[in-house]
């Protein structure tokens, strides 16, 4: 063996080993669980059951479930609201203000995201940030009880996922031909054409990765809601944080992550699909 | 070309910054005419077409299209269409929807729509190829979509950006006659812009030669190419041979140059006066070189010695080396009667040119 080719296997091989011990052979713990039992005394036992899965179709679970989606939904939407119009103008910026830009986005990074939620905290609670400027400008007479309700969460999510709907959609603006778009304006079209059958169409890409990249985290994310929506707030994510932490039904839990494994595979299929129509006929753009 | 101007540009201004990109052009497109915009990268060429196409602001002077002045009219609401030099077809549409947005843009009736795409296409000679997407198409076919999508909305004027320029050549002498065949059964204005100026000479009914933003010449072909107004527009058309001389004489309509010593005789269209140092400029194909050993030599006429023969099948290309010192180049023509005349490196030879095929600047 030469040593290119050991060093290529070692650079290859290593993070596969390592992918190995520590996700797929707890993964498959977690779907083992999935089908035991957990015996009166709380411990799980060696008898194999599908009773936690037809636990999850229970109403309770399924409202978890519907109002995790809605909020994902929704902040998926927003984000993508606020980051469409950010990244088109960042593409057509000037360069140095751009770079600026965008080292201002990553700057929130270097900072650990559960600490940027704490201070989320500060901002919305009762005597917080927020409401003493509010109420010291007088534009309200008694504070804003945002804390803890979904309305902080939904908040939460989409500050914490923003930047991950901005740069896949930046990426994707960027390499939008500017001529296309002068083309449409030469043959007639008014701006409003231009975005939705020119811009729209072709930067369908981006929007479908940054989706994927806010929706899925939004599903699982279960601090924000613990911290920002308080006992209230229940979602996929806290849901099975509390089957480990608090109720201790380890099966439970399992079942419950295995079911947002699956659906987050179907949406990442959709994903990939949907992307390939996408791309025939289009990234190999006309040169 | 006695018709109204379909377009003027009156003292047009762009600047990019400090760079003045159009400086003061004044310009008269004619009814029908094949303009064509001709001049090295950073002329401004670029520019006055997408002036006229509404992609710029003008910082001073007007456009006025059919007698209305276009200031502020947005692109798609002016009556001119563009191909743009990498033909900018949608990528995400088949050939049938990019030449059809902008009768799409027009709201037309589906059935009326569909009527033009294949007329548009069949002018092109794609018909077939409707649902093909851009990337699927070869470079030749893609310059075709191009070409459709703007015609198939019928502008008063076609705006081309250098649309040839990545074509292989083989391909880009068959779109020259296609776009010639196109202009002519349109009967649209074509504004054409090229640095190519085989493309421009061939295909134009006018040339306007550019540099630094501004018009250095505008005329036939023929002008631009046997007549030069100056030396920017002589260098840039074709090849060209420069002698310095000194006026001598003047008579009546012509004069007297001595260069190298030799007093030609040239037609004095300037109203040169005695003593004034001119060029003389002379294209390749106008010079005759005769070989020492077949004539003697006889005053005014230039000896040197053969430096190079490139062989062109129809013509040969010499190389002379000048006794004064300098070198030029000279093709002539295979000579018919004088099939042993065969020319080879180092033979001594003279060069002179029939009066008045000469340019003295």
């Amino acid at each position: 063996m030469t040593r290119g080719s050991r060093f290529r296997n070692f650079a290859i091989g290593s993070p596969m080993v390592w992918i190995a011990v520590f996700v797929v052979v707890p993964y498959l713990i977690v779907v083992l669980f999935s089908f035991l039992t957990r015996n009166p005394e709380g411990i799980v036992t060696w008898i194999l059951t599908l009773e936690n899965y037809r636990e999850l179709f229970s109403p309770v679970f399924l409202k978890v479930c519907m109002n995790s989606l809605v909020l994902a939904l929704g902040t998926t939407v927003l984000t993508l609201l606020l980051a469409y119009p950010f990244a088109f103008i960042l593409t057509r910026i000037d360069e140095n203000i751009r770079r600026f830009l965008l080292v201002l986005m990553i700057i929130p990074f270097w900072t650990s995201s559960l600490i940027r939620t704490y201070a989320l905290i500060i901002l919305f609670k009762a005597n917080g940030l927020l409401n003493t400027f509010l109420l010291s400008m007088g534009l309200i007479s008694e504070p804003l009880s945002i804390l803890y309700t979904e309305t902080a969460v939904f908040i939460g999510l989409v500050y914490t996922l923003l930047p991950f709907m901005i740069l896949p959609l930046y990426a994707s603006l960027l390499k939008l031909d500017r001529r296309l778009m002068e083309a449409a304006r030469d043959l007639g079209a008014t701006s409003r054409h231009v975005f939705f059958h020119i811009v729209l169409p072709l930067t369908l890409p981006g929007i479908i990765a940054g989706s994927t990249m806010v929706f899925l985290p939004a599903l699982g994310l279960f601090y924000i809601p613990d911290l920002l929506g308080g006992a209230r707030s229940m979602l996929i994510g806290n849901f099975i944080k509390n089957q480990f932490l608090t109720t201790g039904n380890w099966p439970l839990g399992s079942a419950a992550s295995v079911m947002l494994t699956l659906l987050m595979v179907m949406l990442l299929i959709w994903f990939f699909i949907s992307t390939r129509r996408v791309h025939s006929g289009d990234m190999e753009a006309v040169r | 070309m006695e018709k109204a101007p379909i377009v003027r540009l009156r003292e047009v201004t762009k600047r990019f910054d400090d760079v003045v990109a159009v400086d003061a052009l004044n310009l008269d497109i004619f009814q029908g005419e094949f303009l064509t915009l001709l001049g090295p990268s950073g002329c401004g060429k670029t520019t006055v077409l997408r002036l006229i196409a509404g992609f710029e602001s003008l910082d001073k002077g007007e456009i006025i299209m059919n007698g209305v002045p276009l200031n502020g009219t947005p692109p798609n609401k002016r009556n001119v269409n563009t191909v743009f030099q990498s033909y900018a077809l949608f990528p995400h549409m088949t050939v049938y929807d990019n030449i059809a947005f902008g009768l799409k843009m027009k709201q037309l009736d589906k059935s009326l729509i569909r009527e033009q795409v294949e007329e548009a296409l069949s002018i092109v000679k794609l018909l077939g190829m409707e649902q093909r997407k851009p990337h699927q198409l070869s470079g030749g076919q893609q310059q075709r979509v191009a070409m459709a999508r703007a015609i198939v909305n019928k502008p008063q004027v076609l705006l081309l950006d250098e649309p040839l320029s990545a074509l292989d050549y083989r391909l880009r002498q068959e779109m020259e006659i296609e776009l010639k065949r196109i202009h002519r059964k349109l009967g649209i204005t074509f504004v054409f812009v090229t640095h190519d100026q085989e493309e421009a000479i061939s295909m134009s009914d006018r040339i306007a030669v550019m540099n630094q933003g501004r018009i250095e010449q505008i005329g036939t072909p023929t002008r631009i190419y046997e007549e030069p107004e100056n030396m920017f527009v002589a260098k840039f058309v074709g090849e060209i041979n420069i002698f310095e001389g000194r006026i001598t004489e003047i008579y009546n309509g012509s004069a007297t140059v001595d260069i190298h010593g030799q007093p030609f005789k040239v037609l004095n269209r300037k109203n040169f006066t005695t003593g004034e140092h001119v060029k003389v400029l002379l294209r390749p194909e106008d010079l005759i070189v005769t070989r020492d050993e077949d004539s003697r030599p006889v005053p005014p006429s230039l000896g040197g010695v053969i430096d190079e023969v490139i062989y062109k099948g129809k013509t040969v290309d010499l190389i002379v080396s000048l006794d004064a010192g300098e070198s030029i180049f000279v093709t002539q023509f295979f000579n018919e009667d004088q099939e042993d005349v065969i020319f080879q490196q180092g033979q001594r030879v003279h060069v002179d040119w029939p009066y008045g095929w000469e340019v003295v600047l």
